[in-house]
């Protein structure tokens, strides 16, 4: 059975539909991309697979079991992370703090024992500051770890929301657009570091417009345009498919 | 950092209440020392909610009302205990803040404001309504607070049991932010999404924070009703929720000793100018504008941001 | 029985009318920059505490009222330029105490200047009652009714016909887009701050001959404005409009009829009764948070 499974899924604002009977299936442990032209609704199958928007139809199933309008703080708890394209940092917070809220589920969250401090979560806590300073090494923002975070750079911040994912220990991860705005040798570094992800046993859901990174890493590409689904393949098919060249590869590959 | 170093303004704060008494020439400081301390703790309360977890308040002078009149009421009328009149009416106000929030929280910018407000009026007019309990707009006395044949009177007692519950309250908000719990408060005020899909319920935080603050608002209440033997409706109306937001705004929204400091500087100050009545009001108008437009962090944070402090926030 | 019914209706849509304005005042100013003015109130107060001063200095009413919505106008300008363009982009939480501190400033200079006294003038035209199926309509009700009246449809013809209106909702849908298509937005907040403070400000200077005035009137008028708006629905000027009406006969009625002990507690339990169950209000919009 596939990890996730996508079925006759729509959502619409008003007058627009923004995404209309799309399905597919992401098997365990593959790179899945998703393309399209912009306004394709990619962000919006982000937003309703991991909960943030109801689907006005269709069902999304996880591990078989439903999960079409589960909250978001419910869906984190099955495993499931992501990262934003307009991004959703705590700027009120240090990088640091940023990557330990990743990890909030794997804590004692309990109010009274921290307000009195109990010995368990002041230790858990800085045992997490370890963990959470070794997944910035691992993106590559080990020298950002004790700043604001609102004095970090654009591509610095693309790469903490994914330290933030990862701190969560997910087992299916949702990158929604994680080089946009990048120059081409960071998008190179942030290439290495999907791979890298995925190579941890961690299924990766990709929004990408950088078709080289897109192309070299997906197992299956999904293509959308206005809502639909264009087409669905390996890398091979979709460059391929005609209808794909006329809608949107055409100028860029 | 190490547990010295972390509680480091805990330790300045414990020292400064003990020398206190050396300098406090007599009642009249001692009374504005303590009414200092009152206000400093909701005032922490409340920040917790405002400038922690973004979320505001208008009406938090309700929840100070129902502690002050459950201490005044239920033991004059109904024969309780003092200290049991207390919990019940923390338990009171908590179960109100609990009621309203779970709904309200739901929904997303100014609705929280529009329903504080409209609780917090709501529970002035029934203090002002209800005579024949509450003693209606005169107010009513209240009876000394004894524990265990001990009874706490005058200013220099009262001044001591103040200082404890502060150290303690400061302390224990210290742990809160510093915890789990603190951090998810917090990152859900930076980004309410980002903090849902990493598993923070935002929902049960914002009304756990929001019990919380109204459950320490009411115990103070209490403790001011005990303290000055006397309530009257203004304990309750809008213009002391705004006194009280004033003090977190001035102080330094999302800033520990921020409230502190607000709660001091604002209780000092109608004090200074209580001879002239409407100039307060343009006072505190004035204070509330001035400090959002140059100072929107507020006066601790703004001030520890301009001696270095690497830009952080000060908590 | 149905007489006392009447007249509990005519005292509603009567406060109700005021509260109508004092809630279209709101709508415009959180339409064109997403701020609730929690000063608003103290508009309708000003209004009635300025007619009330310049009557007694003698002046003739025309001039009198004329003034008592002029300078609210100019001080709800002032307002924007001083305390709320400084602070354009800051969080919401922000803007709310900046708004209320603005509301302490005009109260506390009202109190310093006019005392603390409550003030009242005589109707326009007479007090003799007109008798209406039982009930009691003051001329001055009709008043009240006849310019609210006007105003709404002043207000609906400039928003609708008029390209200054125009200009207004574009800002308000979409403040960059009309930018760019050369709309001064500047120019549109500070109309939306002049013009809804001379709403308000028409609103006290009707009702004060029915219903007293003093430098402290303004925050309940304001915040059952305000309690308007959230029944009608944020953004909506009809909401605004049918809202204040309701709130107005809604507290009329349950003065009458329950308590009028809790006249004043009314708004506030219909506005958590609102956010509870209906908390986009009658003509509020759904809208999806866009991530
Ligand atoms: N919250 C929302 N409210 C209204 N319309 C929206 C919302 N989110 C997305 N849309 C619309 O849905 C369509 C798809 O947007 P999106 O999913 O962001 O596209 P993509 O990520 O593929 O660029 C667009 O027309 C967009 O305007
Ligand atoms: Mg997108």
């Amino acid at each position: 059975m596939a990890l996730l499974e996508v079925d006759n899924l729509s959502k619409s604002f008003g007058g627009v539909t923004a995404v209309q009977n799309v399905s597919f299936a992401v098997d365990r442990g593959l790179v899945y991309s998703v393309i399209g032209p912009n306004g394709a609704g990619k962000t919006t199958l982000f937003n309703l697979i991991t909960g943030v928007y109801t689907p006005t139809e269709g069902d999304i199933r996880l591990d078989g079991q439903s999960i079409a309008g589960v909250e978001p703080h419910a869906l984190a708890l099955k495993g499931m992370a992501r990262t934003f394209q307009n991004l959703q940092i705590c700027m009120n917070m240090t990088a640091l703090e940023n990557v330990m809220v990743g990890a909030h589920l794997q804590l004692d969250r309990n109010l009274i024992k921290a307000m009195l401090r109990f010995p368990g979560i002041a230790r858990r806590d800085s045992e997490l500051k370890d963990q959470a300073h070794e997944l910035m090494r691992f993106v590559g923002l080990e020298r950002y770890w004790n700043l604001g975070a609102s004095s970090m750079p654009y591509g610095a911040l693309k790469r903490l929301e994914i330290a933030r994912a990862l701190a969560a220990k997910p087992q299916i991860l949702f990158l929604d657009e994680p080089a946009a705005g990048l120059n081409s040798m960071e998008t190179g570094e942030i290439d290495e570091l999907v791979r890298k992800v995925a190579g941890n046993d961690v299924t990766v859901v990709l929004v990408e417009h950088d078709m080289k990174m897109v192309m070299n890493i997906s197992d299956r590409i999904l293509v959308l345009d206005y809502g639909k689904k264009l087409t669905e393949g390996t890398a091979k098919e979709v460059r391929e498919n005609p209808d794909v060249i006329a809608a949107y590869l055409g100028s860029n590959v | 950092m190490s547990v010295l170093k972390r509680q480091y303004p805990l330790m300045i704060l414990a020292g400064v209440l003990l020398l206190l008494p050396l300098v406090l020439p007599n009642n009249y400081y001692y009374d504005i020392a303590i009414r200092m301390a009152i206000n400093a703790i909701i005032v922490l309360g409340l920040n917790l909610l405002i400038g922690f977890a973004g979320q505001i308040s208008l009406g938090h002078a309700g929840f100070v009302g129902v502690g002050a009149y459950a201490s005044a009421i239920l033991p004059s009328q109904f024969g309780w205990h003092p200290l049991l009149a207390m919990g019940a009416g923390a338990a009171i106000a908590s179960t109100i803040a609990a009621i309203v929030a779970r709904p309200i929280f739901r929904l997303k910018g100014h609705y929280l404001a529009m329903a504080t407000l409209g609780l917090g009026i709501i529970i002035a007019i029934v203090i002002k309504n209800e005579a024949a309990y509450t003693g209606g707009p005169d107010g009513m006395p209240v009876a000394p607070l004894g524990l265990m044949g001990f009874e706490i009177s005058g200013e220099k007692q009262w001044y001591w049991v103040l200082a404890a519950i502060l150290l303690f309250s400061f302390w224990a908000a210290r742990n809160l932010i510093d915890s789990p719990f603190g951090r998810a408060l917090r990152a859900l005020h930076g980004s309410e999404v980002a903090s849902q899909v990493m598993g923070v319920d935002v929902v049960r935080y914002k009304v756990t924070i929001f019990v919380l603050s109204a459950f320490f608002a009411s115990l103070m209440g209490s403790v001011t009703a005990h303290y000055i033997g006397f309530v009257t409706p203004n304990i309750a109306d809008f213009f002391h929720s705004i006194e009280l937001m004033t003090m977190v705004v001035v102080g330094g929204m999302a800033s520990i000793y921020g409230s502190l400091i607000g709660a001091v500087l604002l209780t000092a100050l109608p004090q200074a100018l209580s001879t002239f009545e409407g100039w307060e009001t343009v006072a505190f108008g004035s204070i509330l504008i001035l400090c959002m437009i140059f100072m929107p962090k507020g006066l601790v944070p703004t001030l520890a941001a301009r001696f270095g402090r690497n830009g952080q926030e000060d908590r | 029985m149905f007489s006392q019914f009447l007249q509990f209706l005519f005292s509603g849509i009567t406060v109700g009318a005021t509260y109508a304005l004092a809630a279209l005042g709101f709508t415009l100013i959180y339409n064109a920059s997403n701020v609730i003015n929690f000063a608003q109130g103290e508009f309708i107060m000003l209004g009635g505490m300025l007619a009330f001063y310049f009557m007694q200095s003698g002046l003739s009413l025309p001039l009198a009222l004329l003034l008592a919505i002029a300078i609210p106008a100019v001080v709800g300008v002032l307002f924007e330029k001083l305390a709320i363009e400084p602070a354009r982009d800051a969080e919401v939480v922000t803007l709310i105490i900046i708004t209320i501190g603005a509301s302490l400033v005009i109260r506390g200079l009202i109190q310093i200047w006019l005392g603390k006294g409550a003030h009242s003038y005589p109707a326009f035209s007479g007090s003799e009652p007109i008798q209406i199926g039982g009930a009691t309509l003051l001329p001055q009700s009709l008043w009240v009714l006849g310019i609210t009246a006007l105003v709404v449809v002043a207000l609906w013809y400039f928003f609708s016909r008029t390209l200054a209106g125009k200009a207004i909702l574009a800002t308000s849908c979409n403040p960059l887009a009309a930018q760019l298509v050369g709309i001064n937005t500047q120019w549109v907040l500070l109309v939306s701050f002049a013009l809804s403070a001379a709403l308000g400000a028409i609103g006290g200077v009707l009702l004060t001959p029915i219903t007293l005035t003093s430098y402290d009137v303004g925050i309940m008028l304001g915040l059952k404005g305000f309690v308007a708006v959230v029944v009608g629905g944020l953004g909506s000027g009809l909401g605004a409009v049918v809202g204040g009406l309701l709130v107005g006969i809604i507290e009329a009625m349950a003065a009458g009829y329950i308590s009028s002990a809790y006249k004043d507690a009314i708004p506030f339990i219909l506005i958590l009764f609102i956010l509870f169950f209906m908390p986009r209000g009658i003509f509020g919009a759904q809208v999806t948070e866009r991530v």
